[in-house]
């Protein structure tokens, strides 16, 4: 049943204050042609109704609230609800962007502080808080590196923007937003980036380097200083993609490693929540060399006065207002909340908890890159191939466990893919639950994979037939 | 630690359990000189009785919209938000959720945003939606890269009435494909554009043109005109519209539109300084549902033939297709999408009709009591929620006064453009009353 199934006509769920000034007919204000004629079909509910109907729903999802939530390079951590109560205090939630300044400096302070915050834990000089997701900052972050080679004059030659096979999807995506081509280089047998194809992919068409460290295998690339030298050789940029960055707090700082350009997705490694799929919030940190070319506006501090300034040579703005301020907020809050010790703690505990899950998992599942991970690993599914029974099958079979299962099938160099993210804020006894289900899952594959190809069956609903909705898509309720 | 459930004797068997002694022998592979010697330099922690204390501080040196009265909008509005929504999105399942990739333990999330994808196609009269955007500016901006992709053409024309900060994104996103962006003028007699005045041999490489109704000025364009003009170019014409506004005025469907893009912030969510807001992305058919960028649920059914839901047509989006993808986007707006799909569900077509209805009364009162107080309309075009008005004076300064008395005055449009230096945009919602306004017309009539 949908909204519309269960709409009754005359039914409201909301009044409004009633009309408080003298009506005009509006055909006099508003000339007819300009007026709706077509039905408005919306659902006529009142409120209870509308409220059983959402937490119906509600109870056909599974969050972390729920349960382990192990997907990789998501993040999905534990999302303390402190934060939510105090983005929703009305000096946050009740404020107008194009307020006077003099009126929002308790908002500009917290953005101030947190862009500190964030180029802090970098190594680099000064943050946009605009870009509104992980994708959006990578988009930001490569306009920013066009206009450094355009200032420089380079911009016709410096078209390629260099990705590793292992890369996240949004990278080639965003570099071809950004109007570059993406050049995609292989990995090495560690897993890292290769260098001697790496040196072999640079020359003066290179405008910059995309990567995820630890990368999408879950691995510290420990040849970063040769990379950074070979891109910045080459009159390159080094842009960090920072989805993974939960295993690196206070531990190692992308800066320092010679990167160029750090985002961050709020919504993974500062808490704030994930929402179904957004708000997220993708803050960039540039070095000191970049921060003119930051977009418009950022905020600065001088006089005692918070104010917002457009950087000299702005790419200008890439998304309405300063960014997903309510999402800042909750970060902000997490950080102060934690502070360095307790930001050093969590990428500790990532990190222990991944190897922990990995190591115990390696003699059920092919481990294609046996050494020590960081927050996250990746699995292979072959084994069970072998046998019959593909990733997809584990996976669904998983839920009937009552977990939500990894990121499957990337990255896409590990054939059938299996990436597990368990975070920080899972127990051991969880981890232990998990490992047992998946040693199960191994056995089953071997003595009862028609089971694994049946899965799942304790869901609200079965598997899905997902070739059915592309082929026939039905994008929209249709009255029966 | 509170969100971090490892003992230090679990700690101590887990480590064991890898053959290490110490949490830093984790971090092997990382260089030594580049691990960091010293802890980050941040302040000293909060606990979370100490951090409230240190956040409300924060929040109440904010003036916020319950302590005043706004007549601010130029892209952001305060709209009355029923109080309902915050509890339902509050819900751990939809709030700790993340993008629905398990389809079969996600059925909560998908099916809101079908129901999102179904409210929104119906608000525009269009044949379908997408998932979100991140908000109405870059919705316009993909909007016009995929008519581009859509018509291969590579110059788009957008009406300079257009909120003049969505078009500066829209320049960032199309500047660095290489597309061209051609403004249409507006008069500074109507606000409204004039397509007479594009160059006559530029419409047959135009792959849309993007407008906006109502415009940023509040006024309403010949859409009619506007569509033949870009049709018989075989342009798309793409839509920004206010959601609410359409309670009452004609549903872009009805112009013909092609792509309608706008932003949802309006209904049911808080403003939040500017977000997250949510963007919402329609298109006319079929065909172009498949260029269209980000998620996409459709309806499906499982083994047994019960009806379910899941991510579709993905074959467009980045985490298949990479470079060639559609979009890079990847997380939208989720959250707010469903607070939009509750408010549309409480209000009903009744209910949005009449938020619409009272924004029109409301905006027409507030114009003839200024009228009457001998104040100058700038533009005479028919407005739905914003009108632009004029007074010899310097807005910034007058903004100031109002503080004074606890008003938040309209938007000085001196910032961007300086022929408009002596006008103000001033935006009125169904949450103003007749008392507020009287007293907002009082103060000004008193400084002339």
């Amino acid at each position: 049943m949908l909204l519309l199934d269960l709409s009754v006509p005359g039914r409201r769920g909301y009044a409004l204050p009633k009309l408080d000034v003298e009506a005009i007919p509006v055909a006099d204000l508003i000339p007819e042609s300009f007026l709706r004629e077509s039905d408005l079909e919306l659902p006529e509910l009142t409120e209870p109704e509308v409220v059983r109907y959402f937490t119906q729903l509600s109870r056909k999802n599974h969050g972390v609230d729920v349960g382990f939530y192990p997907l990789g390079s998501c993040t999905m951590k534990y999302n303390p609800r402190v934060n939510e109560d105090i983005a929703a205090l009305p000096g946050f939630s009740r404020i107008h962007p194009r307020q006077p300044e003099s009126t929002v400096q308790g908002a500009l302070q917290l953005m101030y502080e947190l862009d500190c915050f964030l180029a802090e834990a970098a190594g680099l000089a000064k943050t946009s808080l605009q870009p509104a997701a992980g994708a959006h900052g990578e988009l930001t972050g490569l306009l920013i590196i066009k206009a450094y080679h355009k200032f420089k004059g380079e911009a016709e030659q410096r078209r390629e923007i260099i990705i590793p096979d292992s890369a996240h999807g949004t990278n080639p995506a965003s570099a071809q937003m950004a109007g570059f081509i993406a050049r995609e280089i292989p990995s090495d047998p560690r897993g890292g980036v290769d260098v001697e194809a790496l040196k072999a992919a640079v020359g003066p068409q290179t405008a910059g380097l995309m990567l995820t460290n630890p990368n999408t295998l879950g691995l510290f690339d420990e040849n970063i200083e040769k990379i950074a030298e070979i891109i910045h050789d080459a009159g390159g940029l080094l842009y960090y993609d920072g989805a993974n960055a939960n295993a690196i707090l206070g531990i190692v700082r992308p800066g320092d490693s010679g990167f160029d350009i750090v985002h961050f997705n709020l919504h993974k490694t500062f808490s704030t929540p994930h929402g179904g799929g957004g708000p997220g919030s993708g803050p960039i940190v540039v070095s000191k060399e970049l921060v003119d070319f930051l977009p418009d506006p950022i905020v600065e501090h001088t006089d005692g006065k918070y104010h917002l300034a457009r950087p000299k040579h702005s790419i200008g703005p890439v998304k309405a207002f300063y960014g997903n301020f309510a999402v800042m907020v909750k970060a902000y809050a997490y950080i102060r909340h934690l502070g360095a010790a307790g930001l050093k703690a969590v990428s500790e505990n990532a990190v222990l908890n991944a190897n922990y899950v990995m190591n115990q998992l390696k003699n059920d599942y092919h481990l294609p890159y046996d050494r020590l991970c960081m927050h996250e690993f990746v699995l292979s599914g072959k084994w069970q191939k072998e046998q019959g029974v593909s990733t997809l099958d584990i996976a669904k079979r998983l839920l009937d466990y009552g977990v939500h299962a990894p990121t499957i099938y990337f990255p896409l160099i590990v054939e059938e893919a299996i990436m597990v993210e368990p975070t920080e804020t899972e127990s051991k006894a969880t981890l232990d639950a998990f490992v047992a289900a998946m040693k199960s899952i191994a056995e089953e594959a071997k003595t009862d994979p028609d089971k694994l190809k049946a899965a799942p069956t304790k869901t609200p609903v079965k598997r899905l037939d997902e070739t059915k909705a592309a082929r026939n898509p039905v994008l929209k309720y249709k009255r029966p | 630690m509170p969100y971090i459930p490892n003992t230090p004797e679990e700690q101590r068997q887990m480590l064991e359990s890898l053959g290490l002694s110490n949490l830093a022998d984790l971090f092997v592979d990382i260089p030594e000189n580049l691990k960091l010697k010293r802890h980050l330099d941040l302040p000293e922690p909060l606990a979370e009785h100490q951090l409230l204390r240190h956040m409300s501080q924060l929040a109440e040196k904010n003036l916020h919209l319950d302590r005043c009265v706004s007549f601010l909008g130029a892209g952001a509005y305060d709209h009355i938000v029923p109080a309902v929504i915050s509890h339902l999105i509050s819900r751990g399942e939809f709030l700790t959720a993340y993008t629905p990739y398990q389809a079969e333990i996600s059925q909560g999330v998908l099916q809101s945003i079908f129901e999102f994808q179904t409210l929104i196609a119906n608000l525009t009269k269009m044949e379908a939606a997408n998932a979100s955007m991140y908000d109405g500016a870059t919705a316009l901006a993909e909007a016009a890269l995929m008519a581009c992709s859509v018509t291969n053409r590579r110059k788009v024309a957008a009406a300079a009435n257009l909120d003049p900060q969505w078009l500066k994104i829209l320049q960032v996103y199309l500047e660095n494909q290489d597309i061209e962006l051609i403004t249409i003028g507006y008069s500074l007699d109507t606000g409204l554009i004039d397509i007479d005045s594009v160059e006559p041999n530029l419409g047959p490489d135009l792959a849309c043109v993007l407008v906006s109704q109502p415009s940023f000025f509040g006024s309403l364009d010949d859409i009619h005109r506007i569509g033949g003009w870009i049709k018989s170019h075989k342009g798309l014409l793409v839509m920004a519209v206010d959601p609410i506004s359409l309670g009452i005025l004609k549903a872009p469907g009805e112009y013909g539109a092609d792509i309608v893009v706008g932003d949802a912030g309006c209904l049911g969510n808080p403003i939040s300084f500017g977000g997250p807001s949510v963007g919402f992305f329609a298109v006319a058919d079929m065909k172009l549902v498949r260029k269209m960028p980000g998620r996409i649920v459709g309806q499906t059914t499982d083994r047994d033939g019960n009806i379910g839901y899941v991510l579709t047509l993905q074959a467009r989006e980045q985490h298949i297709r990479r470079e060639k993808a559609t979009s890079n986007i990847c997380t939208n707006q989720a959250l707010n999408a469903l607070a939009a799909t509750i408010y549309l569900a409480l209000l009903g077509p009744q209910g949005i009709r009449e938020v619409a209805y009272q924004c029109l009364q409301k905006t027409a009162y507030l114009r003839r009591k200024l009228e009457a107080a001998g104040f100058r309309l700038r533009f005479k075009a028919p407005v739905f929620k914003e009108f632009v008005l004029q007074a010899d004076w310097d807005w910034d300064e007058i903004n100031e006064r109002l503080l004074e008395h606890g008003y938040i005055g309209g938007f000085p449009l001196k910032r961007v453009d300086p022929n408009l230096a002596d006008c103000v945009l001033i935006a009125v919602t169904e949450a103003r009353t007749k008392a507020e306004m009287d007293q907002f017309v009082d103060l000004l009539r008193g400084w002339r």
